[in-house]
């Protein structure tokens, strides 16, 4: 079977505009294939090479190097077959603001040569979906940046793409709006579409991702599953106390690394980081040695394993810088 | 094909909905130029009466040229510096140069619609005598169509190649001293009185469109041979449909 998507040694350098300006390397050999009906999701920090990905998917980059396919097809060959398969929702609002709601979907249906009858159930039907029926004959001026990001998806969803491409969905939405947004996409992937996704929230991909590669500085770090990804970290857990002590000396860290599960201790002067290849139990030992060594636990914070210390381990620098 | 009609229909409904901005656009300056030079200037007996027969092709040419040029170059450099709307109609299973033919025929359709406006009001009001015969009416519709298209073309040369912020400066800079220089306002016959003047003003288009548009509505009166008319009009068309086509591509495509 034709993967979804198949990517192999893609690399884009963008040539300086001034004459004085630099080369840049948005993307540096990347690869990976993304089977049909996949929720797959490209996280990396921003300017990492996410949206030059997409594009060069979406035939509007044209790749350096190396080669995409969508369902088999070349992109950089035959972009109009591909552009009949794919939906796009981009990252900026490039609606049609000369449009009503429901003339934007309408139109993109013509373009993409649906029959009128057909294309104006569609869009009746999205318009009611994406809870935007009762606005769906004004200009999109008035509308909020959630009902602006629905149109988009519905408008990608007209033509009934066997991909839909994402570009950092979420990013701006206020938090109500981001879970509406996420339970609009699982229910798209539970039908059965194929979803490609861009985000920079380490929480979007672990919520929605059936397989999340991890990009950075235009290289793929890795690519798994959310849960593997996590167990992948050495001593997922982190567990954090905060102290006061009369010992600086610290002879309780001293005595921590001691603790079975624990893999490192790392402490400054009222706060020690615990990273434990488990948690069961551990934070209550730690507790019982601290009062064993006289020190004062004023907080005390579990982390599970996640992205974030993935990221942190794989690249040494957190997401969000 | 269906994609292009789509986009086609799409302008259409745009341009149909702003009709009234787009009337008085190419209305009010035939009409204050026909009130000036038609009316008030021959009363004050500045000018000879029969300086408005030399008038009505230059201005029924400028306002088809200004249409079109700005019916396309308008909406891209807002498109591409700004909103990105475009992108929608890149997204459309087409190629990206059937994206730009369009916009070209819109700039037709455009100039089309604006000279069906300016040459009846323009006729009656300056009371110009005019008798066409059948190769003028065939002159006529050539040069209407390459004029239209040598605009939309340059239009779209202009609108992919300048930021928004500089329309101010191409209006200053570029269409100012085109439309002074382009025989408009008097017929390129007559420059023969300054040789390097008449050799220097056929670099500009719109040159070729005003006496593309004396040949067919006033060929009694001095006018530029037929064979420098047609070359000139084909020659840019095709010159900026090639440029213009190409800088598309290349603002298109990252």
């Amino acid at each position: 079977m034709e993967k979804a998507i198949a990517v192999e040694g893609l690399k884009k350098t963008y040539q300086p505009k001034a004459r004085k300006g630099v080369e840049v390397k948005a993307l540096d050999g990347v690869s990976f294939e993304v089977p049909r009906g996949e929720f797959f999701g490209l996280l990396g920090p921003n300017g990492a090479g996410k949206t030059t990905t997409i594009g060069i998917l979406t035939t509007r980059v044209l790749p350096t190097a190396g080669v995409a396919r969508i369902e088999g097809i070349e992109v950089a060959r035959d972009p109009v077959a591909v552009k009949r398969r794919i939906g796009v929702v981009p990252q900026v609002n490039n609606l049609d603001r000369n449009l009503t709601a429901r003339e934007i979907l309408l139109f993109h249906a013509e373009y993409f040569g649906i029959a009128k009858h057909a294309r104006e159930s569609h869009a009746r039907q999205l318009l009611e979906r994406f809870e935007l029926g009762e606005r769906g004959d004004e200009k999109i001026t008035g509308y909020s940046g959630g009902m602006l990001q629905r149109l988009k998806i519905a408008r990608a969803l007209m033509h009934d793409p066997a991909i839909l491409f994402l570009d950092e969905p979420t990013t701006g939405l206020d938090p109500q709006s981001r879970l509406a947004m996420w339970d609009l996409l699982r229910e798209l992937n539970a039908k059965g579409q194929t979803i490609f996704l861009t985000t920079h929230y380490m929480e979007e991909a672990d919520q929605l991702c059936r397989r999340i590669a991890i990009i950075d500085h235009g290289k793929l770090l890795t690519l798994d599953s959310p849960g593997q990804l996590k167990r992948s970290v050495p001593g997922g857990y982190l567990i954090e106390l905060h102290v006061r002590s009369k010992d600086p000396a610290h002879s309780f860290t001293a005595a921590l690394p001691a603790m079975p599960g624990v893999v490192e201790v790392k402490s400054d002067h009222e706060r020690v980081r615990i990273y434990a290849d488990r948690a069961e139990g551990l934070l209550a030992s730690a507790m019982r040695l601290a009062s064993e060594h006289g020190v004062m636990v004023t907080d005390a914070h579990v982390a599970e394993p996640s992205l974030e210390n993935l990221f942190l381990h794989l690249t040494g620098r957190s997401l969000r810088d | 094909m269906t994609t292009m009609l789509a986009l086609l229909h799409r302008d259409l409904r745009v341009a149909r909905r702003e009709l009234q901005y787009f009337l008085l656009r190419v209305g009010l300056q035939p009409l204050l130029f026909t009130f000036i030079f038609g009316f008030v200037m021959p009363r004050l007996g500045i000018i000879q009466r029969g300086y408005t027969t030399m008038l009505l092709p230059g201005i029924l040419g400028l306002s088809m040229t200004l249409s079109s040029m700005q019916a396309v170059a308008l909406p891209l450099v807002i498109d591409f510096g700004f909103t990105k709307e475009i992108e929608d109609r890149l997204l459309a299973p087409i190629r990206i140069s059937g994206v730009a033919i369009e916009k070209i025929i819109v700039g037709i359709l455009q100039a089309i619609i604006a000279g069906l406006v300016v040459l009846p009001l323009a006729w009656i009001l300056m009371r110009v005598h005019l008798t066409l015969g059948a190769t003028d009416v065939i002159n006529l519709l050539l040069v209407a169509f390459l004029s239209s298209w040598l605009f939309a073309a340059f239009g779209m040369v202009i609108g992919t190649m300048i930021d928004p912020q500089q329309i101010g400066l191409v209006f200053n800079i570029l269409l100012a001293p085109m439309i002074f220089f382009g025989c408009a306002y008097y017929p390129w016959a007559t420059l023969n009185v300054i040789p390097w003047f008449q050799v220097v003003v056929l670099v500009n288009p719109l040159v070729y469109a005003s006496e593309g548009f004396r040949l067919a509505l006033t060929p009694q009166m001095p006018h530029m041979s037929p064979w420098l008319v047609y070359g000139g009009l084909v020659g840019f068309s095709l010159f900026f449909t090639w440029v213009g086509l190409r800088k598309f591509e290349k603002r298109a495509l990252d």
